[in-house]
């Protein structure tokens, strides 16, 4: 252990003449090493064990079970809309569901976060700064709320302007007013419509989803595939290319979202296609991270016993949505209204945004009071937006990036109510 | 209910739960074949749940967690879950239940020993009183034999208040620091103690003639004014005099055992006395209500002050917060506040007439070979206090408490409010993937760290900053140390941007450097928030 030190010690970069590999240097050796720096007079002498990377890891590690069935999802959604009944069950195929899934996710990962981290070292170097640690979440996050089949260089270019914009140009980690990952998907979906809203869901591996279409793959598909499937052969297990072999969507699969069904037809509509057990376990279409409810809310639970995650926004945002639909439910004016409250919960990604999205800190409202009216209001117009915006029935990301910009207006007056207690306090103390 | 029992309730109850769950999924058996079932699951759970209660409690034991009671088995205990019940000496004052705060629990207590070791050297340096010109009119010289209560030097903004020698002896060293700022007035201590003489006022005479004496006698520096933590202002009237009597900080005396010590109790009393004289308002005690204090009678029974108990965690024995519970300053009001010792030498020179700055100081920290108290004066030298002491010299020595303290070398003196000499183990050591896998326990508010489940295990503590500082970027963090209704992080924010309204407004008049200490200590982007305050007062003192 002392040789590696030493060994990285010596190998370590000048400041002056390569700042930018300092820079890199100092953020994987701090990886590496928690820091020898010691607390300076004038302050504590002893310091909490907890840091801005050991916050950040948690919510990481929380997510980690919406990963591992994300990814099986992409695959097992793959194989689903063919149709064949060989792959109709959950662990059917499961070679074939997994290695799809990483083949469609990891090329995801990795552009999300070496373009998210290289401009952040790039920042970091040019400002002089260590690499703080913000962009291990976002980039985390980033995937998990994207339609899988995204064009890689779509979310470069989302996650670039998600870094440099919402972040970099209001000065760093700790200063953006908007979530990051949210506003990279927020990028994709105004500036590339067609590739993420709609009411049709999201199944990798086809051009467009109606009976008959063909699963299509792009050369770095057939070329993973082609690996692979020479690895499988020695086993004797199924192969990619016999499973894709003359397989086609079947008739009868609609393609459409649960949202989309219960816009027009109601909860009937959306059980016509889709048990509420499959939308609680998540094995239906959708972005890769958030369909399975009960995974993220592990997730959720994690970060509540941690602390790391605002338990005030979780249950008032719960609190908020659930409100919201039981007015819907006594106003009764649509189909989607009349869908009984508790089946709201079944649908859509309410609990991610609840637990992840919602709750970065940086955004969210920074008084606990203000915490419990942001998460209220994320909840309300979040449902307003998914149950009334006929053009795309989900409203989370629009709910939470607008109550990102009013959560310094909501702490303003948390404030302001503070100052006015204060001040209250003294009048009485003059009158008597 | 603490956090910890209710967690230990749940745990149990999730898996009886889930027994149901199984049983009920056994369908198709008959009814006696389930309730057969759920005897066998339920006693085999009691087996296995008493069985795994009582192999923590003995590893609680093996890994030295307090065996005093606390429970570190599985199921809370009957009394735990009907909850403790006030201590009956509270009902002659007011009482306070604080729920916000943070036992910095760490190893190094002192144990209730006194010791007295030779201190050769004293001093008073001027850098111990904020807001003091940096060069003071310095009234002996070197070689100069002064006796304890002469005045050494006088504050050029402020010439009525004096600051006394706290032995007598001969000045050896007047030592200066950066641009000939005083540093320090140092007197080689005499054998045998002379105090210079008084002519002692009587208590009946006129808040004019008393004020009038306590400048001239050299003990008016014990008082601090708040807001600003400066040294009082004679022309002031504060709106009370507030006095904490029980100290929650790491490490921190027992003011109950020190008040205890010989003539302490009597003198604490008649320092008390004194100070009902200064204001038009009250004297205010706080008294801790936590059921491990056995709280001294001197304190409970104190005669002419207003009591307030109080119960909680640390920063509750913080007189900052015991003010603001009590009677909040508010804008352009002044209140005195003093220690437990400060009130003790004030008795003192009203009982015997003669300036006895004779004070116990908790030599505590795990890197001393003894933690124990010392029987000392005012401004000991620090290398003279430690000789011997210490295990290691790769240790931090702290006056004052490791949370607000100053950094002090053996060549230093003890600060003028110091009550406590805390060692610290230098924590220059790299650790890898510490921010990951800690390889030893840390001192954390995060339940992320398993220490939370048990909160009373003490952790040896050492001064690494176990990260990097970054932009704040947590939020609620210090709202959960800090028992008042206070904002702190829009507060430094605010002092960091120069809004004096909102600094007034968010209430930085109630706070002082070690109120926000503990905010400091759990911040986990590592801010240096005692600079950021100090500078807010200091701007805020400036502009009046």
């Amino acid at each position: 252990m002392k040789k590696l030190l030493d060994t990285l010690h010596k190998i370590e970069p000048d400041k002056k003449t390569s700042p930018f590999l300092h820079t890199l240097f100092d953020g994987f050796f701090t990886f590496l090493y928690s820091p020898n720096s010691t607390t300076v007079d004038g302050g504590v002498h002893m310091r909490d064990g907890m840091d801005l990377k050991r916050t950040m890891i948690h919510v990481v590690l929380a997510l980690q079970l919406c990963y591992l069935f994300g990814t099986y999802n992409i695959g097992h959604q793959h194989y689903l809309a063919m149709g064949d009944p060989a792959y109709d069950g959950l662990f059917e195929g499961f070679h074939l569901k997994l290695i799809y899934g990483l083949i469609i996710l990891l090329p995801l990962f990795v552009v999300s976060n070496l373009v998210g981290l290289g401009i952040e070292f790039w920042y970091a170097a040019r400002k002089g700064h260590a690499i703080e640690e913000g962009y291990l979440v976002s980039g985390a996050l980033i995937p998990l709320i994207m339609p899988p089949d995204l064009p890689l260089w779509m979310l470069a270019l989302a996650v670039a302007f998600a870094v440099i914009i919402g972040k970099e140009a209001f000065g760093g980690t700790g200063m953006n007013i908007l979530n990051i990952a949210l506003l990279a998907r927020v990028f994709v979906f105004f500036a590339y419509p067609t590739e993420i809203s709609g009411d049709q869901v999201w199944v990798s591996g086809y051009d467009k989803l109606a009976a008959g279409a063909a699963p299509s793959y792009d050369s770095y598909q057939h070329l993973m595939m082609g690996i692979f499937d020479g690895l499988f052969g020695l086993f004797d297990w199924a192969t990619f290319e016999a499973a894709a072999a003359g397989q086609a969507i079947v008739d009868g699969y609609t393609g459409a979202t649960p949202m989309g069904l219960a816009y027009a037809g109601g909860w009937e509509a959306v059980t016509d296609v889709y048990t509420t057990s499959q939308m609680w376990w998540g094995t239906i279409p959708g972005s890769i991270g958030e369909t399975s409810k009960i995974f993220v809310l592990v997730g959720a639970l994690i970060l509540i016993v941690t602390g790391i995650g605002s338990w005030r926004i979780m249950l008032s945002m719960f609190l908020g949505a659930m409100a919201m639909a039981i007015i819907f439910n006594m106003w009764g004016a649509t189909p989607f209204m009349e869908v009984p409250w508790y089946y709201q919960f079944y649908m859509g990604s309410f609990f991610f945004a609840m637990a992840f999205m919602a709750t970065d800190p940086v955004t969210a409202s920074s008084t606990n009071t203000g915490k419990w009216i942001y998460g209220f209001l994320i909840g309300a117009i979040g449902l307003l937006i998914r149950v009334i915006n006929p053009a795309y029935p989900e409203g989370w990301m629009l709910a939470i990036l607008l109550l990102n910009v009013f959560a310094p207006l909501i702490d303003h007056y948390v404030l302001e109510a503070n100052i006015s207690r204060r001040l209250a306090r003294a009048k009485v103390k003059t009158a008597a | 209910m603490k956090p910890t029992n209710i967690l230990r309730t749940l745990i149990v109850l999730a898996f009886l739960s889930s027994t149901n769950l199984l049983m009920a999924q056994t369908s198709g058996s008959s009814l006696t074949s389930i309730a057969f079932g759920a005897v066998v699951i339920a006693l085999l759970l009691a087996v296995l749940f008493s069985v795994g209660g009582n192999v923590l409690k003995i590893k609680a034991k093996e890994i030295g967690a307090d065996a005093s009671g606390e429970n570190y088995g599985i199921f809370p205990r009957m009394d735990e879950i009907a909850g403790k019940k006030v201590p009956d000496y509270t009902t002659n004052g007011s009482y306070h239940k604080l729920k916000k705060g943070f036992t910095v629990n760490i190893k190094g207590d002192a144990a209730k020993r006194i010791s007295q070791p030779k201190v050769n050297t004293y001093a008073v340096s001027p850098k111990n009183f904020h807001g003091m010109s940096p060069i003071p009119k310095v009234v002996v010289a070197v070689g100069d034999k002064v006796k304890a209560g002469d005045v050494l030097f006088y504050d050029k903004k402020r010439d009525n208040i004096q600051y006394c020698a706290p032995v007598s002896g001969e000045v050896v060293a007047i030592n200066r620091g950066e641009k000939r700022s005083i540093k320090e007035v140092v007197i080689l201590a005499d054998e045998k103690q002379i105090s210079r003489a008084y002519d002692l006022p009587s208590l009946d005479t006129s808040r004019e003639t008393l004020i009038e004496f306590l400048l001239g006698s050299g003990v008016w520096p014990m008082i601090t004014q708040r807001p600003y933590q400066v040294v009082a202002d004679p022309s002031d009237d504060p709106k009370g005099i507030f006095i904490s009597t029980f100290d929650t900080a790491p490490l921190a005396p027992d003011l109950s055992y020190i008040v205890r010590q010989g003539d302490n109790s009597a003198a604490f009393q008649k320092g008390l006395d004194v100070l009902n004289r200064l204001t038009s308002g009250k004297v205010h005690l706080g008294i801790s209500a936590n059921a491990s204090d056995s709280v001294a009678p001197a304190f409970k029974n104190a005669t002419g002050v207003e009591k307030h108990y109080f119960e909680g965690q640390h920063p509750v024995g913080n007189v900052g917060v015991q003010i603001h519970h009590i009677d909040a300053i508010n804008a352009g009001e002044r209140v005195w506040t003093l220690d437990v010792q400060g009130v003790i030498t004030i008795g003192k020179l009203f009982l015997n007439g003669t300036f006895d700055t004779t004070r116990l100081v908790a030599l505590a920290g795990a890197e001393y070979k003894a933690p124990q108290y010392v029987l000392t004066k005012q401004g000991a030298n620090v290398g003279d206090l430690v000789k011997d002491a210490l295990t290691t010299d790769h240790v931090r020595l702290v006056s004052g408490d490791p949370l607000s303290g100053k950094k002090v070398t053996t060549e230093e003196y003890l600060e003028f409010h110091a009550d406590q000499l805390t060692s610290l183990e230098e924590g220059d050591y790299y650790e890898m993937f510490g921010w990951l896998v800690p390889t030893k326990p840390k001192v954390s508010l995060s339940r992320t760290f398993p220490g939370f489940l048990f909160p009373d295990v003490k952790v040896k503590a050492d001064t690494n900053t176990h990260g990097e500082k970054r932009a704040f970027v947590v939020t609620g963090q210090y709202e959960q140390v800090l028992p008042m209704d206070i904002y702190p992080q829009h507060l430094m924010k605010s002092i960091i941007i120069n809004d004096f309204e909102k600094m007034e407004g968010l209430g930085i008049y109630e706070l002082a450097e070690e109120d926000v200490a503990l905010c400091e200590f759990v911040c986990t982007s590592k801010q240096p928030l005692q600079q950021i305050l100090r500078q807010g007062l200091d701007l805020m003192r400036e502009q009046g």
